[in-house]
Formats: C-alpha cells, structure tokens, sequence
C-alpha cells in the first residue's frame, strides 16, 4: 500500500493572482481516510493558508461541496481508497464565482431560494387549539425525499443550464418550491407556480438529468421539476380552455 | 408574448416526443426501408388513397406531422442555446424553429381538409 | 474626530470561470444529453417526409410512384437506417425518462418506475404491430 497520494489542489489568491491555479500536495495515504481529511492535514500540517468550507463531516450539512475529479462531491463522503493511486484533483464548486481556494459565493443560490417561498403557506393558520396538522403517510411519501435537501449545492455544479443562463432559478429551488407544492398542509401552489414560471424558472430546464445523478440525498431534483412542469403545463390549459373553471 | 406560451410549446414537445417515440420508429422502417429494399409490399396507389379518405386517417395524419414538428422545434431551439451559446439570437431561432413547424401543421391541414 | 464617517466597501475579485462553448464534450453524460437532444433532427426531418408523402399521395399516382422512387435511392436507404439509429436513441431515452415526470400512484403506493419503463415498451410494439398489420392488410 503505498504511503503518499497526491492531491492537486485549486488555488485562488485575489489579493496576488488573477486566475486560479493548481497546487500539488502530499497527504498520507491512510485507508479511513475522506478527502476531507486529507484537505484538513493539509491546512494543519503543510499549508494553514488553505482555505474550504466544512463542518458536520458526516455528510448532512452539506458544507463540504468541491469537484472531485471533475464530478460534484461531496468531500466528508468520498474516500481516498476510491481514487487511490491518485492523484486527485480537488478544485472549487463549478458555475459559482470562487471568493478564494475553494470556497465559493452561494448568495445567487440563497436569493433564488427565498424567491421560491420555501415554507407552508397558508390562508388562515389554523389555531393551537384546533390541535396538529394530520398528515397520512401516503401523503408524507408524496413529497418526503424531496424534503431530504441539504443545500449542497452539488446539483448546481451538474446542471449545464445553471453553466450557461447563471440568473437560472436550479434544481435545488426548484425542488424545494415542489416539496411544499406536495405538501398536504400546504396552500401556496399559486404563488409558488407564479414565482417559478417565470423567466428563469423551471422551463428553462431541459431535463440533462445530472442533478439527480450526483445529489447525495436522493433528492431527485430532474424528477421533481418534470412533474412541476407537467403541473405548470396543465394548469395553463386550463385556464385556457376553461377559464370559467375555479382556480 | 412567447413566455405565456412557454407551458403550450413544452406540452406540444411532450406529446410531439411522445407520438414520435411511439409510431416514427415502424413508419421510418416501413416507409424509409422495408418498402424501398423489397422486403415489405407497397400496397396500391389507389387503396393507400382510399385508407387516408378515413377521416380518423386524415387525423391519425395531422398528428403524426404536426406534434412531432413541434416537439422537434423546442428542441432544435434548447439545443442551440445550449449547444452553441447563441441565447442572443433568440429572435431569429424562435421565428426560424416554430415558424417552420406552423407552415408544416397548416401544410398537413390544408392538404388533409382539401381531399375529397 | 470627524463627524463624518466614510465607509467603502471593499469587493473581493470573486473569479467566474468562463464556460467554454464545448462544455458538454468534457463529460460523458453531457455528450449523451446532447446526442439525444439533436435526436429532434431525424424526427423532424421524417415529420417533413411524411408530409411530403401525403403530399405525393394527394397529388396524384404519378407523384406518388416518384415519392416511392426516390425513397429507393440509395442515398436516401443509407439516410433512413442513420436516421432509425436517432429515432430508436429517442424513442428508447423517451420510454426511460417519462415516468420521472408522471409520478402515478395507485391505491397510495408509487409505482414503479420500472413497471412503467415496461409498459411503455408493452404500448409500443403493440402499436408498431397494429400500424403494420394496417399497412399490410391493404
């Protein structure tokens, strides 16, 4: 087994350089070890001017998003022994502007999320003394995996569509305005549809597919939106064709 | 106006896909190569003439024509913006792609509408 | 002390990385997202010949026999079974990909995307079937 790996390392220093670079690092080979590890040897051992973003190191915080060889990983998930002899190649979140190393700004993404409503929306709430809000488990089934997000954002960096029209609402936003449009206790669909058909919405999605694939919480975001979009679709014609129906 | 049509050209790609998926592949391999190779027969002119009389022919037709122009329209047009980074040409693709699938539904209508 | 204060703000140089024109040949599954993308192309095209077909048919029978002359062209024969190749690509990515827009449940439960993969292929060599049994019963 050997002793070293290499991990080439994005770098991006604005105060002293205008493009990224590449920078090489030997880290132990140890066989438990996640790229997170071995990004942390290198912060405390080799060069503490690393910079990345992590935290629950067990994969639900969603934190630790980089590219991993070109593919959008998770770092606390994926395990050395899996690209072993190496080298790997660590470099920041694709399609999001790099503040420095590996750390990118997810303000867009935080604005796109806040466009989408995502919480219940009710007309009246109901009073505590009316007690909880009863929800079958078939009804939890409808929209549980969707609620399984965890703002990693890895399907952004899958999603060619976000590459090329950045204003693009994405598969996470998207997803989560879904998850409550299922939601029985839910009453904002309407605003909801309003908020996420326009522009830059759900129908610029051209179901690439790639989120779903790299999302490490089966969120099924591709899924999502394809049915949204069938929604959308529907709704239009019928308030088309039957406008005198109810809304 | 194109964005409050959005919802109508993505449901004539789904049902333009839909048809196309299902019945393109056996038309194409009667119509484009077993007929031509010999292995299937061509039925006579005048009892092919007479099965499109049908009026459910006539619509069978349409549809298949229509939708799938359509489908492939939307598609052409999200392949060139994706494709080719041409998002500033929106106009002209728009115009171009939808356009030439009107001109053939109103073809395939006019035609269909005009048989005795 | 000034009784004015002056902040500035200072914006850090956040680097975006230029999308290249040829990004969907850096990755697999995007190259095979495009290729099924422009499968609209054959589809499109046989649409115009199917248009062109009712076309010869209601012209008349000399039209016609032209129409059918020149679907045995070589060229043509070589273009149709190309064509077929993007016509199955779609229809096979089609079948795979419908059900994720349709989440159908039946007595509460989510049918599987499988069963409904199956049923697509089911419907459509039985209506491959029933178009051929049409032509050839003329």
């Amino acid at each position: 087994m050997a002793e070293t790996i290499t991990l080439t390392i994005g770098r991006y220093r604005p105060e002293q350089e205008a493009e990224p670079t590449l920078q090489e690092y030997e880290v132990p080979y140890r066989k438990d070890w996640c790229i997170l590890d071995a990004l942390n040897y290198v912060k405390d051992e080799v060069d503490g001017s690393l910079s990345f973003r992590w935290s629950c190191r067990m994969g639900v915080c969603g934190s630790c998003g980089m590219m991993v060889n070109g593919q959008p990983t998770l770092t606390c998930a994926a395990f050395l022994s899996s690209y072993a002899p190496g080298p790997i190649k660590v470099e920041p979140l694709q399609y999001f502007p790099i503040i420095r190393d590996l750390v990118v700004d997810i303000t867009e993404f935080m604005d796109k999320l806040k466009k989408v409503k995502p919480w219940l929306v009710r007309g009246e709430e109901k009073p505590l003394s009316e007690g909880e809000y009863l929800q079958t488990p078939e009804e939890l089934d409808s929209y549980k995996h969707h609620s399984m997000c965890i703002n990693c954002l890895l399907c952004y960096a899958a999603c060619p569509v976000i590459g090329l029209e950045p204003g693009f609402t994405g598969p996470a936003a998207i997803a989560l305005a879904q998850r409550y449009n299922l939601d029985s206790r839910d009453e904002g669909s309407a605003e909801r549809l309003a908020a996420v058909s326009g522009d830059e919405g759900m129908w610029q999605c051209t179901f690439v597919g790639e989120c779903t694939e790299v999302c490490p919480k089966g969120v099924d975001p591709a899924g999502a939106i394809q049915q949204y979009k069938l929604t959308g679709a529907t709704h239009w014609l019928k308030s088309v064709l039957l406008p005198w129906g109810s809304k | 106006m194109l964005k409050t049509l959005t919802p109508l050209l993505w449901f004539l790609f789904s049902a333009g896909g839909t048809v196309a998926a299902l019945l393109f592949p056996v038309h194409l391999f009667v119509t484009g190569i077993a007929v031509p190779m010999g292995w299937l027969e061509a039925p006579s002119y005048t009892s092919l003439l007479d099965l499109v009389r049908h009026p459910l022919a006539r619509l069978y037709l349409f549809v298949i024509i229509s939708l799938p122009l359509f489908h492939a329209a939307h598609r052409f047009r999200y392949t060139l913006y994706d494709g080719l980074k041409v998002k500033h040409l929106t106009a002209l693709i728009v115009t171009a792609c939808y356009g030439t699938a009107l001109v053939g539904t109103v073809a395939a209508a006019y035609l269909l509408l005009s048989l005795p | 002390m000034s009784d004015r204060v002056h902040y500035t703000l200072y914006h850090p140089k956040w680097y975006r990385k230029p999308v290249s024109v040829w990004w969907w040949l850096e990755r697999w599954p995007y190259t095979k997202f495009v290729l099924r993308e422009l499968t609209c192309v054959p589809v499109g095209f046989f649409a115009l010949v199917l248009l062109w077909q009712t076309w010869a048919l209601l012209e008349g029978e000399v039209a016609y026999q032209r129409f059918l002359t020149r679907m045995e062209s070589p060229a043509f024969i070589a273009l149709n079974v190309f064509f077929l190749g993007g016509i199955l690509f779609h229809a096979l990515t089609w079948f795979h990909l419908a059900p994720k827009a349709m989440a159908v449940r039946i007595a509460g439960r989510r049918v599987p995307d499988g069963l409904i993969v199956f049923s697509n292929y089911v419907g459509w060599i039985a209506i491959s079937a029933i178009v051929v049994w049409i032509w050839m019963s003329r």
